[in-house]
């Protein structure tokens, strides 16, 4: 071919060329910052000497070569079977009783239910601790008054107070994940085996059950990867009662100095754990042959309980007194008073704590203004993003567009704690410094959220008829305005909900912040975990109090915007 | 002048080759359908036209410009095409009158013009009175209306239709494939029109592209793709047909214990060895006597399997004599035979069409 030639036929692609193109590959980059580089340096640090830098396998003997070290190992593993064990005692007869009888009061339950979801899980164990500390402690105090005895039977810094503690701000996803496969199965299954003489208990267990069983089993492990992965509770509960899990480890190889290349090759069995769990999880709730996941619930009528709607009722509120009545109680009543010790009389009330973190301590203040602004921050990044690659993806505008959604999915199956530490490990040092600027957390957290971004991008695009974009493209108009003009108007609804989706769990997130704030740069829940040493609790349930306030403002928002079933419904897996 | 041209037209997805070497050229003004049954790669040709897919080989030409190609594609927006899909792809979010003015307003004309044109179109149409409904609001057959006026109102070069009947009940269906010859013969757009349905095609068409497993397997007017189908799959696929099979030998033409004179046939020199025949039900006439074979036609004697009353005719089902073959004959309603009846046929040999 001539030179003129070619010349014409690149003329050619070019004017051809689709010009949205270099923003489909910025955005790559962008992804590429935020999910692949913290992952990859946290491994290569693992494999990396401390002080010269050069290969060794040094850190993994370091990290495993104490008693200690496996110990607390080995105390994660329980902790995570005994809290996931203990969820589905707690939730599956709940989702049942919830889903499938006449049992009475089920708006209280969901209400308390939702309320459990609401509250932080360290702001739980702060109202443990204010519960069941040992003697102090509420209910040990009534104990000790009803019987008389010097001393109560509760201890709330053990292994089975923090198993309890977990497990009550836990059992929801069981919940969640229980009903919605419970709302799926079909009456008539149920009553095929009545009208075959089967009784009630006998159809529940053979039949209903055994279908929720995959499920089940899912949630079962949601819920011990949840409980590893905790860093809060089991910092708070753990620390003081003298017995160590990874992720309270993993804080104290950050301890002065930080020995990140220690902490990253101990965080990688979390990260294999989780990752090969998700992957189990994933097999088992796609397995073919359960209608429950798969037909859509014929008509559906609740079974009757008879006499035994009351016991049913009964367990229902014990379990979320546990989780949200009593904790709930004991937060706001210390929150506003004296001292919290005093007990319940008219001259303990005060506004004092409120008042002196909202607007007395500029830390506090400050601390308080940052979690509104990173969180939303990430949101809206999390969320552009998210978008922007659902799109991509759909479209397919790019090649490999799979590969990209699995990356967008990826931090799902990375602990906040383990990804922090990748964040740490990529950038407080050249050529990208964040460490020390809000930067560091915004992006921690926007990485992290990405997951329940994209999880809602890519439903909602999916909503959205292609068609209705190429018919803008072939009457003249560019990608570009078929965007401005018929997408983002028909998605504008349902990307506010998934705002606040992402918004809620930024603004309490502790267990990444933890490793990356500094002392400019601190967030409520990070507050609320230092101040935790100076034993001050009337704060604490202040602090926690405002994000709990904070929570239910936005939930009640998404609920205008987008339903009832807005927070408890699964977007994920 | 020729408008659009496909030359060798092909699109792969992955080893499944959806369009496979396709050739049609459409003069100005024409409207060509392109009618196969779900799968045939009818849909993918369009999209390829209005540039949303980009082909694997071969490229699309319009007014002697290159702007489909595997090296490279112009962007549907810069083709001065429309196009309406199967889900009519109004937008929820615009009233109708935003929907069809939207292109003019792309085409940055002035407010006014833009008013006037919308106003001319829907009254075309017959929606003027709904103008500021929301789509929602619309019934199927009035959101397909807004779909074709706010097609037809940019003055494309070239007009792209998607089966867009297919969600319409059959009365609508009816009524609209006029609506889109009618508004053909007012604006003379030349256009491609994708559809599975026969008489959709037939009643809108100048010419009708027959698709099959990706290819054309023949391209004419309607009354030439039905009185002389070239395929076995056009035969069958355009109307009801019965199929003869049978062997030259000589002077004659031997089928399933019976024969026809070789010269009798339309085309007796294309003939020879193995030849198949499409012979529709309504050119074989029944009779109860041995009618007077005249030159043209042929009689055999037979009787009748099966029949049923239709309303509009009777449909026979007739055995040859001692022949394995049985022959779907149409009946005016009067013409009554009984099963088992022993019947004579009449055909045209004339109207058997030869097919591959």
């Amino acid at each position: 071919m001539s030179t003129a030639a070619e010349a014409r036929s690149y003329r050619l692609r070019w004017r051809h060329l689709d010009k949205s193109l270099f923003v489909w590959v910025l955005l790559i980059g962008v992804l590429l910052v935020l999910v692949i580089n913290p992952l990859a340096r946290l491994l290569w640090a693992s494999f990396q000497d401390g002080e010269t830098g050069a290969l060794t396998l040094g850190n993994y003997a370091v990290a495993y070569g104490r008693w200690r070290y496996l110990e607390a190992l080995g105390n994660s593993l329980v902790l995570g079977v005994a809290v996931a064990a203990l969820c589905t005692v707690f939730g599956v007869p709940m989702a049942w009783a919830v889903s499938r009888t006449d049992m009475p009061g089920k708006g209280l339950v969901w209400a308390a239910i939702l309320g459990t979801f609401i509250m932080p899980s360290y702001l739980g164990a702060v109202a443990w601790i204010l519960l069941a500390g040992p003697n102090a402690g509420w209910l040990n105090r009534a104990w000790m008054a009803l019987t008389g005895t010097a001393a109560g039977p509760l201890d709330v810094y053990t292994m089975s107070g923090l198993v309890l503690i977990v497990a009550c701000y836990s059992f929801p996803y069981m919940f969640v994940f229980t009903r919605s496969a419970l709302d799926l199965i079909s009456s008539e299954m149920e009553e095929a085996a009545a009208t075959l003489g089967a009784g009630v208990v006998r159809t529940t267990l053979r039949v209903t059950l055994p279908l929720t069983l995959p499920a089940i089993l899912g949630a079962f492990i949601v819920e011990f990867l949840e409980a590893i992965a905790l860093f809060g509770a089991p910092a708070l509960i753990a620390l003081p009662g003298r017995f160590q899990v990874m992720t309270t480890m993993l804080w104290q190889f950050f301890e002065f100095p930080p020995k990140v290349e220690v902490a990253a090759a101990y965080a990688m069995p979390l990260l294999v754990i989780t990752v090969v769990l998700f992957w189990l999880q994933r097999r088992i709730i796609a397995r073919k042959g359960f209608v429950a996941l798969t037909g859509k619930g014929g008509e559906r009528r609740p079974l009757r309980l008879g006499a035994w709607r009351w016991p049913m009722l009964g367990y229902c509120l014990f379990v979320t007194s546990l989780s949200f009545f009593l904790p709930m109680l004991v937060v706001l009543h210390a929150a506003f008073a004296k001292a919290w010790g005093r007990g319940v009389a008219l001259d303990n009330v005060t506004l004092h704590n409120l008042k002196f973190v909202l607007f007395d301590q500029s830390t506090t203040q400050a601390a308080t203004i940052h979690t509104f602004v990173y969180g939303g921050t990430s949101a809206a990044f999390a969320l552009g993003l998210a978008l922007a690659i659902a799109y991509i993806v759909h479209r397919r505008l790019v090649p490999f567009g799979g590969t990209l959604s699995y990356i967008a999915m990826a931090p799902f199956v990375i602990p906040g704690i383990v990804l922090a530490i990748g964040f740490y490990a990529a950038y407080t040092t050249r050529p990208l410094v964040l460490y020390g600027t809000a930067w560091i957390l915004i992006l921690a957290f926007t990485t992290r959220f990405l997951p329940i971004a994209y999880a809602n991008s890519d439903a909602a695009i999916r909503s959205v008829n292609p068609e209705l974009e190429d018919a803008v493209r072939i009457l003249g108009g560019s990608r570009r305005l078929a965007m401005r003009r018929v997408l983002a108007p028909l998605l504008k609804r349902g990307l506010a909900g998934a705002f606040i989706l992402v918004f809620i769990p930024a603004t309490r997130e502790l267990s990444s912040a933890i490793f990356l704030y500094t002392t400019g740069t601190q967030v409520l829940s990070v507050l609320l975990f230092d101040k935790s040493d100076e034993g001050n609790f009337e704060i604490l349930s202040s602090i926690g109090l405002i994000l709990v306030v904070i929570t239910v403002v936005l939930v009640m928002l998404g609920f205008r915007l987008v339903g009832r079933d807005f927070m408890l419904k699964r977007t994920t897996a | 002048m020729t408008r659009l041209t496909l030359r060798d037209l092909t699109c792969r997805f992955g080893t499944f080759t959806a369009v496979d070497g396709v050739n049609l050229a459409l003069e100005q003004g024409e409207f060509v359908s392109l009618l196969g049954p779900s799968g045939c790669g009818k849909t993918t040709t369009l999209r390829m036209i209005a540039g949303l897919l980009d082909p694997t080989e071969g490229t699309i030409e319009m007014d002697g410009q290159l702007i489909s190609s595997p090296a490279s594609a112009l962007p549907p927006e810069k083709r001065n095409m429309s196009m309406i899909f199967q889900s009519y792809a109004i937008w929820p979010n615009m009233t109708v009158a935003q929907n069809v003015g939207f292109g003019l307003e792309v085409r940055r004309l002035p407010r006014r013009e833009i008013d006037a044109k919308v106003r001319q179109i829907l009254d075309v149409v017959r929606m003027a009175h709904l103008r500021d409904r929301y789509p929602a609001e619309l019934s199927g057959g009035q959101q397909q209306r807004v779909a074709l006026a706010r097609a037809i109102v940019v003055q494309p070069a070239v007009l792209l239709l998607d089966e867009p009947l297919s969600n319409l009940d059959a009365n609508l269906r009816e009524e609209m494939r006029y609506e889109i010859r009618r508004l053909h013969d007012e604006f003379h757009i030349t256009t491609v029109y994708v559809t599975h349905d026969q008489a959709e095609a037939m009643v809108t068409s100048d010419r009708i592209a027959v698709m099959n497993q990706g290819r054309i397997e023949q391209v004419d007017e309607p009354r030439a793709l039905y009185a002389r189908p070239r395929t076995r799959f056009v035969a069958g696929f355009i109307g009801r047909t019965n199929f003869l099979d049978g062997e030259v030998r000589g002077e004659e033409v031997v089928f399933d214990h019976f024969s026809i004179k070789l010269s009798r046939f339309a085309d007796p020199a294309t003939l020879c060895g193995r030849v198949s025949f499409s012979l529709r039900p309504q050119s074989i006439h029944l009779h109860r006597q041995p009618a007077a074979a005249s030159g043209d036609t042929c009689v055999i004697a037979g009787h009748v399997v099966q029949r049923a009353y239709l309303g509009e005719h009777w449909d026979y089902a007739v055995r040859p004599r001692e022949s394995a073959l049985q022959l779907r004959v149409t009946a005016r309603p009067h013409e009554v035979f009984a099963v088992d009846e022993p019947v004579w046929l009449e055909l045209d040999p004339r109207q058997m069409a030869h097919i591959v």
